[in-house]
């Protein structure tokens, strides 16, 4: 299955890069008999069609050659017309003008012959090289016989698709081979003309094409038929794949979640979901229906089990299923259905299965580059017609804008209306506003750039979006954390008092350090710094003060330097000046030196002593860890973390045996993300808790702790060591590619060019690199008459290509989107 | 004339002095010392002559029916006081909002009066250092190596007071009335001293030779008493509306144009007047003829004598005498004053009128004098606004920021971005930008891309006739590559025979966005600054040399370049596509994925997420991510799914990848080679 999959993805990068760098290739090339043979390389295919020098330039049959270049070449086969002179004899050349045939290579090996009839049309063609490339891929039988030898053959092994068209060469045999195209090696397929095999299956309305799907290999019993699946859909080549893939999904799957959250393959698909529901003490019972259910419903819909005793939602007490549909925002339907049939009868009466029209016009399917991928443009244009809570915040003009941060301390959003991040932000902004509504002495304001540009550029604000904070009597101070709900109402809330606190007794101190003080403020703060000084350093003093401003909004810091200070240092072991860092979480503090005392070493000591030995890694903190430039082990854990393990890690931490890494675990209930880390990382995954090196910064390489080994000190210790010795492999290295554009753009020069024909001469595909420059060059001269001929209306760059079922495929599964 | 005159300076201090005799007509007149404006706010030693004794004299007479046609937008409906500068023609800059033309007056088209108020404000408020009633009688050189450009400015005034000056700015308009010699050019009056009272015409039979904005507002004044008014002028008429070009005729001008196409007598007809002669006969009517015929008769030249063209063909269109014939042919720039050793010459063909300048402003024959306002005008004459307030206030801050670099070595402004703004960057100018607006492929802002493309600075309004000199004159460097974002009207939309209102005539696509034909912004890409070559021999009507790559943002009807789809995602794909790099925006949690899943991370995510500044979703964005597919839930959904019968790649089939392509291609497989 996974070969399949692997030829698909391929195929996609494949097509990405012809489209993208030679975008017109898909002319026919025209070459000598010699020349031809020369250019046959060793297992690649090519189709050529051998004529005479003096025959027509154009014919049907070219023209359809000439369409099937592009189909062909993303299967990796070249297409060619090859002229044969007088000069140059080939045996492939033959006698008279209509006698002339195309040729399949495989190398320089000839694999087939045809004549021009039976390659009819581009489907024709298509079919035709496909049946003869995938020989043994794709068994053609004529009796019943065959098909019962090759299904007693594949029991217990490989599953069949088996079909049936009217003839050969025509569209739907086509369809059918480009499926075995990519799932050949998956799947037998088996192919017949034959009207009266088809009838002995049983079908009906024999005048149209049929695929079955042959489930043999659950089959163990080797007398056991095959069940079969029929495709209900028109035979097509995107039908085929997604029949395919509702194959693939599991028959049956147990869930114990709320049904509105369940999402399955076949949602995506377009299909509905049925869910029966199961208690306990019926399980059994259920679960066979289920299965039955399935059966009759595969290809249709998905079905699944639901356990209600563990589920946590309610559901109707006497509902025993439950419907999905495929559509978004449908809320799930309850039934109570006493008979399996009705629960068929009624997801065939409430299935809408779109007709999915292939394109037959190839200029439509032009790429999506006007199909938005920037997900945060996405998600605010989708969430454009809410509207926020914006009364909450003030918003501020040219005329208010100085009086409002004159007369109250303020924090004010810098934002641009037309710009995504900026309005994502004000999201978090307004959710700032509403948690801290009626309880903050700050004012919240915000002020639209693209109304108010002139004030934003007096402010110093030339990107978007920045958040500010003006305090009377103070410099505006920009916030430089996330720009998430969280961290900037912990901005706003720890900048309620100013930064260091002056504390003036060893009481307060200890107060200050046991979080007494600053109760409601720690919550926002785990750690809480004091600055410990003799009244006597000044200069300290002042880079500590320093400091503790720069830090205000992120931690809290405070200062002590009476007389007796000593008593403080003494009693945590500092001398001064030193920092105690109060870690309120765990109870601990630790005292830190300060030997060197320029602010903003103060800054960057306080910030690595803020990193834990072994946090949990989140989404939010991962950027702290991120700059130490160490490899990370992480832990990843399905919910909290196994106390033993932490204690492990503790343990090899304290004996320094992972100085050289950042040492963290990921709790993927708190970060459900880290599943699709797991998945880059593992294939299949291992069950979880599991361990893994990830060397970010050197190489990329990913080292998997042995599953079947118990997380303990000696192991990892042992497993460490292996890995320094360099004796443990690596399961995955990180792709190391650069972020190149997702897509291409208009090429409007060319276009232009294009229009102006007497500039195509010096027509330069556009931003191309210096290197590609050598290998386009053929290319371009053949191009260009093509380009010129074409009316301006179609000269849309098409870099996408033809007949290119991924590409339907996506376009299908995005259909709610558009809706 | 006014000029002026300094005492002689120590070397190292620029003496700039601005001429400033209002000239021209209507709303074309010189800056009152614009220029002064922005030296005072830069601290820098200035002296302003003026002849007359306040700012603006040429609006005291100019234009003679008192009615300016520079629109005086008072409403936008928008808040943007950058973007309203864009439907404001009369204004200066400053910034004092209070120095805003809408303020004194509230008439569309306001009455110059109003605007002589308003200069003789600005000077005022603003503080300019003026010299009143100072007529600069000549202007020589002084040729001194310590000077900053080899030589001083030497000014006499009327009362034969003489000044030095390092840098001489001329901002004395057009002030010289143009003249064509024919014979009997005697009999004709000027637009400069006819008569307004539309009572002295009544009855009578006008000819008025000229076709631009001041024969045509003098023809509207008088349309409604005259027997007729026929115009002659070399060629046709220039609308406006046709041309995109504001000193054509505008349509607030053209009634004449409606009653001669509805045959009320009045009418059109082109001539080359030097052709031609006017000859008054007994009655003291005049008569129009051939130069040809007078030259035969020499010597008995009146009316009554002379053969007319009537006399062979009886049905000549202008046969009938004049009661009076006006002469409205616009003005010249007054050369006069000026030393042979300025080598201030006047330019060729279509800007005769002009003095010969350089895209940069300065004389082609003498360094450091720079023409202003509008005498600048022959840079872009009939192209764009260089010759209007609304053009030339753009040109002038140019011209003054290319001094600060030049004399003291501060560099252009400019500000610098990480390279995740640089969509939004050129998102805002197009969309608020009034010298973009104004000045439409003649000031463009540039955009300097630094090592790596990870930053660039943004360079606003600069002249892009001179970017290949742009290192020199702005002291930022082009090594990395740039961008060049200027406006333009589509290629073959203008001009004085195009029907401008034909069906299709606007654009509505982004794949079409290179036919636009509405004002809209164009976005050139070069890997290397182009050279003085290039610039110079580029293609036909290309405002630039021809970019690696262009972009063309979709006309749009509002000028509201904002659209999400429309204007800004095919704006970043080409942007990317220049830079091979992904420039578009993730949230926090995609930028985790990322972090761990690959070894480089998009510029996004390195600029923002990496540095403690990630985007975090809300609950609601969330919602929408996951019904996009631009982010798959990654909630656990049940047993099976979670097993590993799920191949990775089949997951990124289902939603877009956000990962870039290439993922695939380390994956092997037999297939390819088929």
């Amino acid at each position: 299955m996974s070969s399949g999959f692997s030829v698909f993805r391929v195929g996609i990068s494949f097509v990405i890069m012809c489209s993208f760098y030679m975008p017109t290739v898909d002319s026919l090339l025209e070459l000598s008999p010699q020349k031809y043979f020369s250019t046959l390389q060793p297992g690649k295919a090519s189709l050529a069609y051998f004529c005479q020098a003096d025959s027509p330039r154009t014919s049907v049959f070219l023209e359809e050659l000439n369409e099937a270049v592009r189909p062909l070449q993303d299967y990796g086969i070249s297409v060619a017309k090859v002229n044969c002179v007088k000069e140059e004899i080939s045996r492939y050349c033959g006698k008279e003008k209509d006698l002339m045939k195309a040729y399949l290579f495989k190398g320089n090996i000839l694999l087939r012959e045809f004549p021009t009839d039976t390659l009819f049309d581009v489907n024709a063609i298509v079919a035709h090289v496909l049946f003869a490339l995938l020989f043994n891929e794709v068994k053609y039988i004529t009796n019943l016989e065959d098909l019962q030898n090759i299904e007693n053959a594949l029991k217990g092994k490989a599953n069949i698709i088996f079909s049936y068209v009217r003839a050969i060469g025509i569209p739907e045999h086509r369809a059918v081979m480009e499926a075995a195209f990519v799932y050949g090696t998956t799947y037998q397929f088996v192919l017949t003309t034959e009207i009266a095999l088809l009838e002995s299956l049983g079908s009906e309305d024999v005048e149209y094409a049929h695929l079955y799907f042959f489930h043999c290999k659950l089959v163990l019993d080797l007398t056991q038929q095959c069940r079969r699946t029929l495709m209900e859909q028109p035979l097509t080549t995107l039908n085929i794949h997604l029949f395919i893939k509702t194959m693939k999904a599991p028959l049956l799957t147990e869930v114990a979640e709320d049904p509105q959250q369940v999402s399955t393959v076949h949602l995506q698909l377009g299909l509905p979901l049925v869910f029966i529901v199961s208690q306990q003490a019926t399980y059994e019972a259920d679960r066979r229906t289920a299965e039955w259910v399935a059966w009759r419903l595969l290809g249709k819909a998905g079905v699944l089990l639901l356990l209600r005793d563990s589920l946590e939602v309610n559901i109707p007490q006497h509902a025993n299923v439950v419907f999905k549909r495929a559509e978004k925002g449908v809320p799930v339907e309850f039934l109570v259905l006493h008979d399996v049939d009705l629960i068929i009868s009624h997801v065939e009466h409430n299935t809408h299965i779109e007709e999915i029209q292939e394109d037959e016009d190839d200029d439509m399917e032009g790429p999506d580059i006007d199909v938005q991928d920037d997900e945060v443009a996405e998600t605010v244009f989708r969430d454009r017609k809410r509207k926020l809570p914006l009364e909450l915040t003030v918003e501020l003009t040219e005329e208010t804008f100085n009086a409002t941060v004159m007369a109250s301390d303020s924090i004010v959003l810098f934002y641009a209306g037309w710009q995504a991040v900026s309005m994502a932000f004000l999201q978090s902004y307004v959710d700032v506003a509403v948690k801290l509504k009626g309880t903050s002495t700050m004012l919240l304001t915000r002020i639209n750039c693209a109304d108010w540009s002139d004030v934003c550029t007096k402010q110093n604000v030339t990107e978007f979006p920045i958040v500010k904070m003006y305090k009377k009597g103070e410099n505006p101070v920009s916030y430089a954390g996330m720009l998430g709900t969280k961290d900037l109402l912990k901005f706003i809330q720890l900048n309620r008092i100013s930064y260091p606190v002056n504390i003036t007794s060893i009481q307060e101190a200890e107060e200050y350090l046991s979080g007494e003080l600053y109760k409601d403020l720690i919550s926002y703060s785990s750690v809480s710094v004091l600055g410990l000084f003799s009244p006597t350093m000044t200069t300290a003093k002042e880079d500590f003060s320093e400091a503790g401003n720069d830090l205000k909004g992120y931690v809290i810091t405070g200062i002590y330097s009476e007389e007796d200070v000593l008593l403080l240092s003494n009693k945590y072991a500092a001398s001064l000046p030193a920092l105690l860092l109060a870690r309120h979480t765990e109870g601990k503090i630790e005292s830190i030196p300060l030997a060197i005392t320029r602010a903003e070493d103060i800054v960057q000591i306080v910030t690595d002593a803020l990193l834990e030995m072994f946090p949990e890694i989140t989404v939010e903190n991962l950027p702290s860890y991120f700059r130490l430039q160490k490899p990370l082990l992480i832990l990843f854990s399905d919910g909290s973390i196994n106390p033993q393990y932490k204690k492990a890690m503790l343990t090899l931490v304290k004996q320094k045996y992972l100085d050289s890494l950042t040492p963290c675990w990921l709790n993927l209930k708190n970060t459900p993300v880290g599943r699709r880390i797991l998945r880059a990382y593992f294939d299949p995954l291992p069950p979880l808790p599991v361990l893994v090196l990830v060397n970010l910064h050197s190489g990329g390489q990913v080292f998997a702790f042995p599953s079947d080994q118990a997380i303990i000190e000696e192991n990892l210790v042992l497993w460490l060591k292996k890995l320094e010795a360099g004796l443990e492999n690596h399961i995955t290295i990180l792709p190391a590619q650069e972020w190149k554009p997702p897509l291409p753009a208009y090429d409007f020069l060319s276009m232009m060019d294009a229009a102006t024909s007497q500039h195509s001469t010096r027509k330069i595909p556009k931003c191309m690199k210096e290197t590609d420059v050598q290998e386009n060059d053929k290319e371009q001269h053949e191009d260009k008459s093509a380009v010129r001929k074409e009316p301006i209306e179609t000269l849309r760059i098409k870099h996408w290509n033809r007949s290119n079922w991924f590409k339907e495929a996506e376009k299908s599964f995005r259909h709610d989107k558009e809706l | 004339h006014n000029l002026s005159s300094l005492q002689p300076l120590p070397p190292r201090l620029k003496r700039s002095s601005c001429l400033s005799p209002p000239s021209s007509w209507d709303y074309r007149h010189a800056p009152p010392c614009l220029m002064a404006y922005f030296l005072q706010r830069a601290g820098r030693d200035y002296e302003v002559f003026e002849r007359a004794p306040r700012p603006g004299s040429f609006f005291t007479r100019y234009p003679r029916h008192r009615k300016l046609i520079s629109i005086n937008k008072r409403y936008t409906g928008k808040a943007n006081a950058e973007f309203n500068l864009r439907h404001d023609w009369n204004s200066l800059l400053s910034h004092d909002p209070r120095l805003l033309f809408r303020h004194y007056s509230r008439a569309y088209f306001p009455d110059a009066r109003d605007m002589v108020r308003y200069l003789g404000d600005f000077a005022d408020t603003l503080g300019l250092r003026v010299q009143y009633n100072t007529t600069i009688a000549h202007v020589t050189l002084d040729k001194d190596r310590r000077a900053w450009n080899g030589h001083y400015f030497i000014l006499s005034d009327q009362k034969g007071q003489v000044h030095q000056c390092s840098v001489l700015l001329v901002a004395t308009g057009l002030s010289v009335p143009n003249q064509v010699d024919f014979p009997g050019s005697e009999n004709v009056e000027g637009y400069e001293t006819v008569s307004t009272d539309p009572e002295d015409f009544i009855g009578q039979n006008v000819l008025i030779l000229g076709r631009g904005n001041s024969a045509f507002e003098t023809a509207e004044n008088i349309l409604g008493v005259t027997n007729f008014i026929h115009m002659l002028s070399r060629s046709r008429v220039r609308l406006s509306w046709a041309t995109h070009y504001v000193g054509d005729l505008r349509a607030i001008n053209n009634g004449l144009l409606d009653t001669y196409q509805l045959k009320s007598l009045d009418g059109l007809l082109e001539s080359d007047l030097r052709d031609l002669a006017i000859l008054k006969d007994s009655k003291g009517k005049f008569h129009v003829t051939l130069k040809f015929f007078l030259e035969e008769a020499s010597t008995n030249q009146s009316a009554d004598a002379i053969t007319l063209p009537q006399d062979d063909n009886d049905n000549f269109a202008m046969r009938v005498p004049y009661d009076r014939v006006i002469r409205c042919l616009g003005w010249n720039f007054d050369f006069s004053i000026f030393n042979k050793s300025l080598r201030l010459n006047s330019g060729n063909a279509f800007g005769k009128k002009y003095p010969l300048i350089r895209a940069s402003y300065e004389s082609k024959g003498s360094r450091g004098l720079f023409i202003l306002g509008t005498a600048s005008h022959s840079v872009d004459y009939r192209k764009s606004a260089g010759g209007f307030i609304h053009g030339f206030r753009y040109t002038v801050r140019a011209v003054h920021r290319l001094l600060e670099h030049r004399h003291h070595c501060v560099a252009w402004p400019a500000t610098e971005l990480p390279i995740t703004q640089l969509t939004s960057s050129i998102v805002r100018r197009v969309n608020e930008a009034s010298g973009l607006y104004q000045m439409f492929g003649v000031l463009a802002d540039v955009i300097l891309l630094k090592e790596n493309a990870m930053a660039f600075e943004y360079l606003e309004e600069f002249p892009i006739q001179m970017l290949a000199q742009l290192e020199t004159l702005t002291g930022r460097k082009a090594r990395h590559g740039l961008f060049v974002i200027n406006m333009e009207y589509g290629r073959n939309f203008s001009g004085p025979d195009k029907d401008v209102f034909f069906d299709d005539r606007s654009v509505g696509h982004t794949e079409d966005a290179w036919q636009s034909n509405f004002l809209h912004p164009v976005i050139y890409y070069y890997r290397y600054l182009p050279t003085e070559q290039e610039v110079r021999f580029r293609p036909a009507h290309w405002p630039l040399p021809r970019p690696t790559a262009i972009h063309h943002i979709v006309e749009d009807f509002l000028t509201d370049w904002t659209a999400p789809i429309g204007h800004i995602l095919p704006l970043r794909r080409f942007l990317e596509n220049c830079l091979d790099t992904d420039l578009r925006s993730f949230y926090a949690e995609s930028c985790f994925l990322f972090a761990l899943t690959r070894q480089k991370l998009p510029p996004f995510c390195q600029q923002g997420y990496l540095r403690m500044q990630g985007l975090v979703s809300t609950e609601s964005l969330r919602q929408h991510r996951v019904e996009s597919r631009l982010l798959r839930d990654d909630a656990p959904t049940g047993r099976d799914l979670e097993d590993s019968s799920q191949h990775p790649g089949d997951q990124e089939l289902l939603g877009a990848p956000l990962a870039p392509g290439p993922l695939a291609q380390s994956l092997d497989s037999n297939k390819e080679e088929l």
